[in-house]
């Protein structure tokens, strides 16, 4: 269970988060929709301590994320960030393995590449690949690899910070699917950012969308269409006109 | 505020604002002095630092030592010619190389070389991210990546010096030898006879300090960098320009440790 109370953070005069407060429950899989600029990667940065926010609280199981053990904290979290972030200095199944060669989740060096290879498989890249590096990759590739290292060693807590931008339709509808299979099979909690709605339909148990720093509206993802929230509208349908300004 | 005072408020920002930024460099460095002592280790990244820090580095250095030598020797032999004291060249040379230029030059030529990729390398992987890529994959940065580039720093900028030294001498053994005329084995007893110890303990002694300065200065810069590619480039720029200025201080005070007491 995530929590996440009244946070603020700001970057300079620029106020991304105005006190943003949202509850994830343990085995769900929440997707976070919003504008571009709105803080979203801002927001799961927070969580994950790597941005400090400047007010509010932050619980992962009831725990502040300040105190406790961290390593054992981040143990428990997969991460996707938007760029990938590869290490280019590593190949791609080293990439994948980073976890498993070293630290407490520390493999034989065969198992580490054979897990990598299969969590390759699974977001549909061939085991050539592997001993690529990743800047001989597309974006989409290097989105994947990075999709693959987040779920490595199978994390309780995953966050996926646009898996699918830059992926043709087929390969989406396959992250999709990878994604709604790991929260379902593996019981792991997600927390999503997307702008592709019908990943939000196949991905979400709940959505939330962020605007002006604080959720504007949260709920089940089959309320959203119901919802008549104006802003949650504008966005899902992608009207130039409404609440949210388009010119910001 | 009395206009007249302006500038020496401004004077006054500016040193306060430096002394900011040497006491986070020292905070910096005493992080990764604390990390170094502790586990985890990452050897496989400390021999890639090695590689890249010292024995890349080889070649470079070797140059620098070798042409610096040569032109000693020149030098030592026309400024002594004007007091008939041009069978001063081989001590000289070996004094000037060991004491000084070795590893002065050395230490500029790694920052140069090894300051800026360190700084450039960091500061992109701090602006893609790979960063806190690094972090969420419970890898602390700075043992994995600032810890074996300074140690390396440590332990191969003062073998580096040694060899500086070595070739520079050579270099102006070559020069006198061939040019000016001076006999081969009377050229080394007198190098060999002149250097004492502790010209030799200072060599690597500073070697080992400009090592250290060479790589937390990449390392320092590159962590803090601005977003961007032009964030990387103000670090990688700022990195040499403090690198360079800190080893020339260092010498500086080194020499004084060593040599006036
Ligand atoms: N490290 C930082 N320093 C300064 N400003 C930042 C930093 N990180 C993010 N911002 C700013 O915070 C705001 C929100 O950024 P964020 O990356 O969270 O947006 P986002 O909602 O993820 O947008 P997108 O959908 O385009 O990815 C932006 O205005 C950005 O400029
Ligand atoms: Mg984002």
């Amino acid at each position: 269970m995530i929590v996440m109370q009244d946070v603020h953070k700001r970057f300079g005069p620029n106020r991304v988060l105005r006190g943003m407060s949202l509850e994830i429950a343990r085995g769900s899989s929440m997707v976070i929709i919003g504008g571009s600029g709105t803080g979203k990667s801002v927001a799961l940065k927070c969580v994950l301590g790597l941005i400090r926010p400047d007010a509010g609280r932050i619980l992962v199981d009831g725990q502040d994320i300040r105190t406790g053990d961290r390593d054992a904290f981040l143990a428990r979290f997969g991460m996707l960030f938007q760029g990938a972030a590869l290490f280019d200095s590593l190949s791609v199944w080293q990439n994948v393995a980073f976890r498993l060669l070293r630290g407490s989740l520390k493999r034989p060096v065969d198992e580490a590449r054979a897990i990598a290879i299969e969590k390759l498989r699974r977001v549909g890249l061939k085991p050539e690949v592997a001993d690529r590096f990743p800047s001989e990759l597309s974006g989409g590739m290097q989105k994947r690899v990075g999709l693959a290292r987040a779920i490595a060693a199978e994390p309780e807590i995953i966050f996926f910070d646009e898996p699918t931008t830059g992926l043709d339709p087929i390969m989406a509808g396959v992250i999709n699917d990878l994604i709604r299979e790991i929260v379902v099979e593996m019981g792991a909690t997600a927390m999503t950012i997307t702008h592709d709605m019908s990943s939000v339909r196949a991905i979400a148990d709940r959505v939330a969308m962020l605007h002006d720093g604080v959720i504007q509206w949260t709920g089940p993802v089959a309320g959203m269409d119901a919802a008549d929230d104006p802003y949650l509208s504008q966005f899902i349908n992608g009207r130039a006109d409404g609440p949210i300004e388009a010119v910001r | 505020m009395n206009p007249a005072a302006r500038p020496l408020a401004h004077i006054g920002r500016m040193a306060i604002a430096l002394l900011a930024a040497l006491g986070r460099v020292a905070i910096f460095a005493g992080t990764a002095a604390g990390h170094m002592l502790r586990p985890p280790f990452y050897p496989r990244e400390l021999g890639h630092a090695l590689l890249h820090v010292g024995w890349l580095s080889l070649p470079v250095v070797g140059l620098t030592a070798l042409f610096t030598g040569g032109a000693l020797a020149l030098q030592i032999y026309a400024g002594g010619a004007r007091f008939n004291a041009e069978a001063v060249v081989p001590q000289i040379v070996a004094i000037g190389m060991v004491r000084e230029l070795g590893p002065v030059l050395v230490g500029l030529m790694i920052a140069a070389r090894v300051t800026s990729s360190i700084a450039a390398e960091i500061a992109t992987m701090k602006v893609t991210e790979q960063i806190d890529a690094l972090v969420t994959l419970s890898t602390h940065p700075m043992k994995y990546l600032v810890v074996p580039r300074v140690i390396a720093g440590l332990l191969t900028v003062p073998v580096l010096v040694g060899v500086g030294d070595v070739i520079g001498i050579f270099g102006g053994y070559a020069v006198a030898v061939q040019n000016l005329g001076f006999n081969p084995a009377a050229y080394l007893a007198n190098t060999v006879d002149f250097l004492e110890p502790r010209d030799i303990l200072s060599s690597l002694a500073k070697g080992c300090a400009f090592g250290g300065i060479a790589t937390v200065m990449g390392c320092y810069f590159g962590m803090n960098s601005g977003r961007g590619a032009q964030g990387v480039g103000r670090a990688t720029k700022s990195s040499v320009e403090a690198a360079a200025v800190l080893i020339l201080a260092a010498n500086f005070v080194l020499t004084g440790v060593f040599f006036s007491l």
